[in-house]
């Protein structure tokens, strides 16, 4: 039908052109002839193709590629302290909170697997007690954070070595 | 498994499956050591058992050598039990003799008669005669392994009480609860998420437990019998470590409501709920003494973890635990005289007692994995939780050090076990 239609269009332009215009003007079709070109760029087999369009997220919390997909805080052996490398995943969920005042998360203290079930809940308590208040010192309202502990009964890691012991002393950062 | 004083090399009994639990994992039960004094008792196969589901002697006998009290001399089948040959059993090197009889009743409950016999005075020293429903013939046969038990050796017998412990594959978490020899499996609790920490009420009808359904530690009570569950803990941050209070109305809890972890204590209705202990560190796994009267936990006041002692109040705090760097999860007798607990020794945690009047300590354990202690409720045996062969897997162990048993299924991890009370 459109394509019907298209002929007919330029077939009537075709006639009315040449019957308004001089034999001279004849050579004029070629911007008329463009039109069926422009046509057929568009071939009719995509009519169905679905091409995505994303909208920037405005909650960089949904970024994944942002500072904020890092929700990981790792401690030394025996240590309740969040190190150095810490440091920049509790400030930006920090800003984040601050900022976000709807918005509220659990911090899950970890432990590694070695020890009593009950002791390690109280260690990794601490861990996540020391995030807690890491945040709060940079203005996070308590009421946004709630500190508790997994202890060692949910390992990251698996393994029975120092390498999984490191991975599991850890506390998470979720968000409700 | 490391044999001690080996009368016998490591008895093997492999579990029967019990006609009211079908789907009941097998456990398998390896025994190794024995009492000091083994009493010689004949155990008679009873007149009739194989009417009954269970194999009546067949429990008992198991019960009785798992104690490692006896050394069982078969006797196989006396179906006259009114005219015994004394004086034949005591040639064959028994004290005392087993027999009993088992009669199908008209209305499809069974009746259960056993009579403990004196080989040398000739005289019965002991007898029940209960009808019991097929579910409970296993039970029957727990409860005359118990009357031998005590009769013989003047310690009330365990055997029927029962323990529960969580066991685990993957994400599978569920609350078992069994017999004491692991028999007669049944699931109380299933999660996709971890269950710690049982605790039985005194009266055996309810455990408390933390759940991590809400994606952090909460105490729950459960009613074993109407499922009924109640939130008992459940404040901002984690709650953990329930403990009954002899009356079965409290709990002893640890929370880390103040920013560290502490021991309060509630009613098990969730109200009424108290500080008790005051650090600025670690004070968890509140335990409370058979008469009330104390409350033992975990603290790390000194540094490392140590086990003190307090009034349920909070007052009058003392230190128990002085051997080690690393003491946890005390674990009193009933008689208030023995602590057990989990001891870091050379990067190992182990099993130790410790007799509080002496401050004697011993180890009772050789593996290195040890977690979770908790006494029989006649206080001369406990069952903790230990690793073998890469699985987690349960044992038990005598006051004494003598007499080991380890638990192990098929597949997956056992873990968290805890000794019922006697029942009622």
């Amino acid at each position: 039908m459109r394509k019907l239609s298209s002929l007919a269009f330029i077939v009537t332009t075709a006639a009315i052109l040449s019957a308004c215009s001089t034999p001279v003007k004849v050579s004029e079709p070629p911007p008329v002839v463009e039109r069926p070109v422009e046509k057929a760029v568009t071939p009719q087999a995509d009519t169905r193709t679905v091409a995505p369009v994303e909208t920037k997220s405005l909650d960089p919390l949904d970024d994944p590629k942002g500072v904020l997909a890092n929700r990981s805080v790792y401690f030394d052996f025996d240590s309740y302290v969040v190190r150095a490398d810490g440091k920049p995943v509790v400030e930006n969920h920090s800003a984040y909170l601050v900022k976000n005042k709807n918005r509220s998360i659990l911090v899950q203290g970890n432990t590694d697997e070695r020890g009593g079930a009950e002791y390690n809940l109280a260690l990794g308590q601490k861990r996540a007690e020391a995030v807690r208040k890491a945040m709060s010192t940079l203005g996070v309202p308590e009421s946004q954070i709630e500190a508790v502990s997994l202890g060692k009964e949910k390992p990251k890691a698996e393994g029975h070595n120092e390498e999984a012991w490191a991975q599991n002393r850890r506390a998470d950062i979720v968000y409700k | 498994m490391k044999k001690l004083n080996m009368l016998y090399t490591g008895l093997v009994i492999a579990a029967t499956m019990g006609s009211m639990a079908p789907a009941q994992a097998q456990m398998r039960i390896e025994i190794s050591g024995v009492g000091s004094n083994q009493i010689p008792v004949a155990v008679a196969g009873f007149a009739n058992e194989g009417v009954s589901p269970q194999k009546i002697s067949e429990i008992i006998k198991a019960d009785l050598e798992r104690s490692g009290a006896f050394k069982i001399i078969d006797a196989g089948v006396i179906n006259d039990v009114n005219n015994i040959d004394y004086s034949g059993w005591k040639a064959k090197g028994a004290d005392a003799l087993v027999v009993g009889t088992v009669d199908a009743l008209a209305d499809g409950r069974y009746d259960v008669r056993y009579k403990l016999l004196d080989t040398v005075k000739q005289a019965k020293i002991s007898n029940l005669d209960k009808a019991v429903t097929a579910q409970f013939t296993r039970l029957s046969a727990h409860l005359i392994a118990d009357d031998v038990f005590f009769k013989l050796t003047g310690i009330r017998g365990a055997f029927s009480t029962r323990i529960s412990y969580v066991k685990q594959e993957g994400r599978n978490y569920q609350l078992m609860v069994a017999d004491a020899d692991g028999e007669n499996e049944q699931l109380a609790l299933r999660s996709n998420e971890p269950i710690i920490s049982p605790s039985w009420s005194p009266d055996g009808t309810k455990v408390a437990y933390v759940s991590f359904e809400q994606k952090k530690p909460v105490v729950y009570v459960q009613n074993l019998i109407t499922r009924a569950r109640t939130v008992v803990a459940n404040e901002k941050g984690s709650n953990s470590a329930p403990s009954w209070a002899p009356s079965g109305n409290k709990l002893a809890v640890a929370l880390s409501k103040s920013g560290n972890t502490q021991v309060y204590t509630v009613n098990i209705d969730g109200s009424n709920l108290q500080r008790t202990s005051n650090s600025s560190g670690i004070d968890t796994e509140p335990q409370w003494s058979a008469d009330g009267s104390s409350i033992y936990f975990t603290s790390d006041r000194s540094g490392g973890p140590q086990i003190y002692r307090m009034n349920p109040d909070g007052s009058d705090v003392k230190r128990v635990t002085f051997g080690g760097s690393y003491n946890i999860s005390p674990r009193i007798s009933s008689d208030g005289k023995t602590l057990a607990y989990i001891s870091r020794r050379d990067g190992n945690f182990q099993l130790f007692v410790l007799d509080l009047a002496s401050g004697q300590e011993q180890r009772l354990s050789d593996t290195t994995d040890d977690e979770s202690p908790s006494f029989a409720p006649n206080g001369k045996y406990i069952m903790y939780a230990t690793r073998a062969a890469g699985r987690k897997s349960l044992a038990v162990v005598s006051v004494d050090g003598r007499v080991k048993q380890r638990l192990t299924t098929q597949a997956g991890n056992i873990k968290e076990p805890t000794w019922g009370p006697f029942m009622q």
